[in-house]
């Protein structure tokens, strides 16, 4: 099976489809006509952007291109999973602490595929490293924005709790564990329930871009399998990292709770 | 600056602050033997609740304390705290009955000492009165064994009989165990009865020199 090309005008095509929804909305007075045309216009223009930035790189075959773009989707993913926060923490300790995560747990696991599982040459080489680690990214910025956004809150929240456990004797780590565990399992739940659709209820997006690319579907199903993998190892660790320096960072030395250091709403 | 003077001068000090402050709240000073009971009384918002949790080390702040000599600085914080205990004036509970709150040490004893039935300590928290609360969080306190009880209106929710006995309660602890007692409180007739000595602050948060009888 050949890859069948796409033309401007199969793509207009599609672009009337959303048309017509819009124009139903508007009748409907839903009130998201021009949210719907605003972000269709912004997914074509977000995506005809990423693609020439992506038909550069490959061109280039360099790994100080693909380590820039790399480093750039990291720093846009530390700022959304900030940005998702309801009590973030002051001064950008949470993006730090957010993207010293993404970076350690995405590329860590990335390059370690990379090299020891899919072992392509180079290694960099950007037709697998840029999707790998796009997935990797937008998975864990999710895990870590909803693990971060749950303990600050919960912290918040139980504040009483804490201070309680801490006055009977409890250090911190005690008196924030119950917390901690939390927010460490509500990151890794997109992820966990992703694993246990795969297949049944979804068709995973990489898989079903393989298939349509012309992949025989056991392989596109082994590079599905693998990616699951990597996600949840990616997201996983990542989670339990950035919520480790979540919850060190809302106590001092002296094991006293320090709500100061979540901005205040 | 007003110093309080120890009453019995002779004995060792067990529990001491010096130059304590918290924000614009003191400096305070006092020195307490073992079995001693400091009375603390101020008006509302001057800073007696932060003041306490200066001792519990629970806030930053000025000055020192020290038990038995020793800085709170040589202890770990935690290993200070289950010595020098904060019992605040509304006490969080976070399993759902007392009973895993508590430890087993002279539970039965003390539950009777403050008319409280041992059916209540399985009981969802909810469903326990605030006074209840209250005298279940002195014993939960108790039974961690402190040598200083730093009490934040300890009685606050509670009626005639019951006030007499928290105060006997605490007062036969103190005797028993050689501690010491901050007892922060608005009823000047229950201070003078159950302070050994007396520390009242303006509503500054200054100590000031007015009799509190």
């Amino acid at each position: 099976m050949q890859l069948i090309s796409l033309s401007f005008f199969d793509l207009g095509l599609a672009a009337i489809a959303v048309l017509a929804l819009a124009g139903t909305a508007f009748a409907m007075r839903l009130g998201v006509t021009r949210t719907l045309l605003i972000a269709a216009l912004r997914t074509t223009a977000q995506l005809a952007l990423v693609g020439l930035v992506l038909e550069a790189v490959f061109a280039q075959r360099q790994l100080i291109w693909i380590a820039l773009m790399a480093f750039v989707m990291l720093l846009l993913a530390g700022r959304e999973a900030a940005a998702r926060q309801k009590r973030p923490f002051a001064g950008g300790y949470g993006f730090a602490a957010g993207t010293a995560s993404m970076f350690l747990s995405s590329f860590v696991t990335a390059v370690a595929t990379l090299l020891i599982v899919i072992r392509v040459e180079p290694w960099y080489t950007p037709q697998y490293a840029i999707p790998l680690l796009g997935m990797l990214l937008g998975n864990t910025m999710t895990g870590i924005a909803l693990a971060m956004d749950r303990l600050t809150q919960e912290v918040w929240r139980g504040a009483t709790v804490i201070e309680t456990r801490l006055a009977l004797g409890a250090t911190a780590a005690e008196a924030i564990a119950d917390m901690r565990r939390d927010a460490m399992r509500a990151g890794m739940i997109p992820m966990l329930n992703a694993m246990a659709a795969a297949g049944i209820i979804s068709l995973p997006g990489m898989m079903t871009g393989q298939i349509l690319a012309g992949s025989p579907p056991w392989e596109a199903v082994k590079y599905q399998i693998l990616i699951m993998f990597l996600i949840a190892t990616g997201t996983g660790f990542g989670t339990l990292l950035a919520v480790s320096l979540g919850a060190r960072r809302l106590f001092d030395d002296r094991h006293r709770l320090r709500l100061d250091r979540l901005r205040p709403v | 600056m007003n110093r309080q003077r120890v009453a019995g001068a002779t004995a060792a000090p067990r529990f001491e602050a010096e130059a304590l402050a918290i924000a614009a709240i003191g400096p305070i000073d006092f020195t307490l033997a073992a079995g001693d009971c400091l009375g603390l009384a101020a008006p509302s918002g001057a800073g007696k609740t932060r003041l306490l949790r200066a001792m519990a080390d629970l806030d930053a702040h000025a000055g020192s304390c020290r038990l038995d000599g020793h800085p709170a600085e040589v202890f770990s914080a935690p290993d200070w705290r289950r010595r020098v205990m904060f019992l605040p004036a509304e006490s969080a509970w976070w399993f759902d009955t007392p009973r895993p709150h508590i430890r087993p040490d002279r539970l039965a004893a003390r539950l009777a000492a403050l008319d409280l039935d041992t059916r209540l300590l399985d009981q969802p928290i909810e469903r326990i009165s605030s006074g209840q609360r209250q005298r279940l969080a002195l014993i939960r306190l108790l039974s961690y064994n402190p040598d200083v009880l730093l009490l934040d209106e300890p009685t606050a929710n509670l009626d005639g009989p019951n006030i007499e006995r928290v105060e006997a309660l605490i007062d036969e602890y103190r005797q028993q165990n050689d501690a010491c007692c901050i007892w922060v409180g608005h009823d000047r007739g229950q201070l003078e009865r159950v302070a050994t000595q007396h520390l009242v602050l303006d509503a500054a948060g200054k100590p000031t020199d007015t009799p509190c009888s």
